[in-house]
């Protein structure tokens, strides 16, 4: 039996969560929010992060009712993210394993998230689509690895929205991404726009300027609403594609979709449907996992621990580069 | 005529058909609605790939870089009919078979293969083809003369085998060293995450392609290091 805590704050959500043995005790988490038009830097989210890491600390372990003593190992995401929050996190990670004599383990945060939406849905062995602020990846698993078959050529699918609603000046709060998903479900007529595929692999930046260049211009002929709506259906219609594509080149017949945008109900709907034309089964979480939390940091941390996988508290740093495919997967044995 | 067609297989995204077309075995593509995607965003790309596929088989012949013939374009029911190899495997699944062996004379085979595909793609290159798709699913293996060598040593026969390459879809006609460089690095990314226990085989077609030509190669090379970077180090949050 693993008990594990995790302590997530790659980007602007600061999640820590306890879990044991796959059964989520408490998933804590506050986001830093800001004005419309803006994003978030390094060193105002780890502001957030540092003035609030203790009050979620203090959350989590009285929502899941253990002692300290009772943990089994910390963990932490060492990578890939924002160098000044991922920074935070360790030290209170690290301080935390000190304090209660416990072994350390840096978790890969993508790794997390694949590992999170397998526990909740179920899916064995799927082809998962990662897609969140700063990844986008088609993953699959092969010979103890989660190996990446395509990505963005330049920027993440929720940057690009994330972006666009800055361009709008759309409300930061919950996020960016959800309320131009909220605008897209009023939008009727349809721009096209720049659709650009190469392979497994999809370019979002062209989008993007496109529409940034423009969009005084576009504003006369199409509602901010039907422009959220054609750039979702676009890149979505993108990212669904290399999905499918993925999948045929892996006889995959699974797909799980992880990450801040796969709470996007209209791309779970498109995945679906293109799931039910090829006899394939869909897999999605809610915003409870698929946005950054403690939780998954903590899930991926357990099962690598209790696959005897150790790090010394020298090694316990953080990188803002951290692949995917560098973890050795082993607590798999397919 | 639709009563006879058999279906071979769905692909990523097309319906593959074959049939008797002028008394020659005939593979159909049709690329059937998707209806995941808006139907003006579908039928904009459906039409347009079904351009892409046509004209690139015809520029890859007069650049002697071996594909299916074609045989007829229908756009009203989104097909291209072309010619359809019976006997043929395809690069992917002949190196997962060689796991089997390891033989060192099979070893060197699959040596006479990347290089084939290296000068191939090059070929491809130097007529500004890019084939946007460059994966070993998209690469077939056929016998120049038909033999009755067993299926499984067959393919090892590489004195009697050709390259051809499929599915030119996501193919486009450009001069730009830009796209060049992103077709090579999505072979690349292709052979590490299909092929991860061969590390070299990109290396060596990578070789290949760049000793079939001189023309224009520095400014390849460098390109391709550029995309490349790109994609492996940047920074990744959230």
């Amino acid at each position: 039996m693993v008990i594990a805590i995790g302590f997530e704050g790659s980007a602007n959500k600061l999640g820590i969560g306890i879990v044991k043995d796959g059964e989520i005790l408490s998933n804590c988490r506050r986001t830093y929010i800001t004005p419309p038009g803006e994003g978030f830097l390094p060193r105002e989210t780890a502001e957030h992060h540092q003035q609030n890491i203790h009050e979620v600390l203090q959350e989590a372990l009285d929502q899941s009712g253990i002692t300290p003593q009772e943990i089994d190992v910390v963990c932490y995401t060492k990578g890939p993210g924002m160098g000044a929050p991922l920074t935070v996190c360790a030290i209170v990670a690290r301080t935390c394993a000190l304090l209660w004599n416990k072994p350390i383990l840096g978790v890969n945060h993508c790794i997390g998230h694949i590992e999170m939406g397998r526990l909740i849905t179920k899916a064995n062995n799927p082809t998962v689509l990662y897609v969140s602020g700063g990844n986008t990846q088609i993953i699959a698993y092969s010979r103890q690895r989660y190996r990446i078959f395509g990505e963005t050529l330049d920027i993440a699918v929720g940057n690009c929205l994330d972006r666009f609603a800055r361009v709008l000046k759309l409300s930061n709060a919950p996020s960016p991404g959800y309320n131009i998903e909220q605008m897209a479900k009023k939008g009727k007529k349809y721009l096209h726009l720049p659709y650009c595929v190469k392979g497994m692999d999809v370019s979002l930046s062209g989008i993007l300027s496109y529409m940034e260049d423009r969009i005084d211009e576009l504003l006369k002929d199409y509602t901010p609403e039907d422009l959220c709506y054609s750039l979702q259906e676009t890149v979505f219609a993108m990212l669904v594609e290399i999905t499918e594509r993925a999948m045929a080149h892996c006889a995959s017949d699974e797909v799980l979709i992880v990450g801040g945008v796969g709470c996007n109900e209209r791309l779970q709907e498109m995945m679906g449907v293109m799931c039910s034309e090829r006899g394939a089964n869909i897999f999605a979480t809610d915003e409870r996992f698929c946005i950054d939390n403690g939780v998954m940091i903590a899930h991926a941390g357990a099962l690598a621990h209790a696959a005897g996988t150790r790090m010394p508290l020298e090694h316990a740093t953080v990188t803002q580069r951290y692949r995917t495919d560098d973890v050795l997967v082993t607590w798999r044995d397919d | 005529m639709s009563a006879e067609l058999k279906i071979l297989k769905q692909g990523a995204e097309a319906k593959l058909y074959i049939c008797n077309y002028l008394g020659k075995p005939t593979l159909i593509k049709e690329r059937f609605k998707k209806n995941y995607r808006h139907p003006d965003l579908d039928t904009s790309i459906t039409k347009e790939r079904i351009k892409n596929e046509a004209r690139s088989i015809v520029r890859c012949k007069t650049a002697g870089v071996k594909t299916p013939a074609l045989y007829l374009v229908d756009f009203e029911r989104r097909r291209i009919y072309m010619e359809h190899f019976e006997h043929s495997i395809t690069v992917k699944d002949f190196i997962i078979n060689l796991k089997s062996t390891t033989n060192q004379g099979d070893m060197n085979t699959l040596d006479v293969y990347a290089d084939l595909i290296g000068g191939t793609v090059r070929k491809m290159h130097e007529n500004n083809i890019i084939h946007g798709d460059l994966t070993t699913s998209n690469m077939l293996l056929i016998e120049k003369d038909p033999s009755n060598i067993a299926e499984n040593t067959k393919w090892l026969n590489h004195s009697n085998i050709e390259l051809v390459i499929i599915d030119f879809g996501l193919s486009f006609i450009d001069t730009s060293v830009e796209d060049k460089g992103v077709d090579l690095y999505v072979l690349e990314r292709a052979l590490i995450s299909t092929h991860n226990d061969y590390p070299n085989l990109f290396s060596r077609i990578f070789e290949a392609y760049k000793s079939y030509s001189k023309k224009n190669i520095k400014e390849i090379i460098s390109k391709y290091e550029d995309v490349r970077a790109r994609g492996r180090k940047r920074t990744m949050v959230g």
